[in-house]
């Protein structure tokens, strides 16, 4: 009886390391910008080119920062949920329109309704790259001191709002 | 004048050459600098693959900015810890030792070490179950006497 125990245990030991395994996601890059001040830009806005946006004019606010593509086909099944959140005034959402030709952005924007107070366009990509974008599309979750508290990979969904972000940005606001 | 329209066609593809991608005639020295760098970097969208070898957009863009910032004079340490600080330890293809790499880099170590010592364990106890026999000096006679029957004959 006494053999079979080390077997075994090792049995148990290797099944319970595949069993975590598979609930991970090989494909998520933690983000080492957690924590970190969102990164400082000044574009151009989407619907107003004359205009800028900066992230700090939300500064005492908590905010989304939404990067999101007309050629984005994921963006296509968060942007309900998007819509949704943006007329229930919790949180006011920006938008990184990433790598995208402003006329596309923008009729887009037209037929699929807009959740954005304001949209910025990073057309090159720059911005993306200082924010780590690796998979449109992301959602940053900033705090009113201007840090980035939460980064959601890939699209907002209903369970992710409501077990991540939304209790985090109650707590947010609360402070 | 129909030949003549056949071979005007067939030239046609010849105007369409569009030159080779300016920035990497540009300096061949900074490229294969670059290329070296990006060797060891990992693409964020496809992670099999190294920065260089990647035709993603991403490594388009990251291959770009890495070029920049070695004709600003950047050292490749400072390039590296300029991807790390954006997209994490993730982007390196070898992870640095840190606390929670500890496993990673000494796990298999210990592994090797566990076993050796198991297997010290595991003859030193075999030993110890082999009885010792003991001989009376007429056992050994008659061994002896077994083992050599030559003497008899």
């Amino acid at each position: 009886m006494m053999r079979f125990i080390w077997p075994f245990v090792i049995f148990v030991v290797l099944a319970g390391f595949l069993y975590v395994g598979l609930h991970l996601n090989p494909r998520e890059v933690p983000s080492p910008l957690i924590g970190k001040p969102a990164p400082v830009f000044n574009l151009s806005q989407l619907h107003d080119p004359t205009k800028q946006f900066s992230p700090q004019e939300m500064k005492g606010q908590v905010w989304l920062l939404n990067v999101w593509a007309s050629w984005c086909v994921s963006c296509r099944v968060e942007h309900p949920v998007l819509l949704a959140l943006s007329r229930q005034n919790i949180v006011p959402i920006y938008g990184l329109d990433y790598k995208d030709k402003r006329e596309a952005g923008l009729a887009w924007l037209q037929e699929g309704g807009n959740p954005y107070v304001i949209s910025a366009s990073d057309t090159d990509g720059r911005i993306g790259i200082d924010y780590g974008v690796y998979g449109v599309p992301e959602t940053y979750v900033i705090d009113k001191e201007g840090v980035i508290r939460y980064k959601q990979i890939g699209p907002v969904t209903q369970l992710s709002l409501h077990e991540k972000i939304l209790p985090l940005i109650a707590e947010l606001k609360a402070k | 004048m129909k030949n003549v329209l056949i071979l005007f066609i067939c030239l046609l593809p010849g105007f369409a050459y569009g030159g080779q991608a300016k920035d990497l005639a540009d300096d061949p020295v900074l490229e294969k600098r670059m290329i070296g760098l990006a060797e060891n970097l990992r693409c964020l969208v496809c992670q099999n693959e190294s920065l260089a070898s990647s035709r993603s957009e991403l490594a388009n863009d990251l291959r770009q900015e890495v070029r920049e910032q070695m004709q600003k004079g950047m050292s490749d340490q400072e390039i590296i810890d300029y991807l790390v600080s954006r997209y994490g330890d993730y982007v390196l293809f070898d992870p640095p030792v840190k606390s929670y790499t500890l496993l990673l880099w000494y796990g298999p170590f210990a592994l090797l070490l566990a076993g050796l010592a198991g297997l010290i364990l595991q003859l030193r106890k075999r030993k110890n179950k082999i009885p010792e026999a003991h001989l009376s000096n007429e056992d050994v006679k008659r061994a002896a006497d077994l083992l050599n029957p030559s003497k008899d004959l």
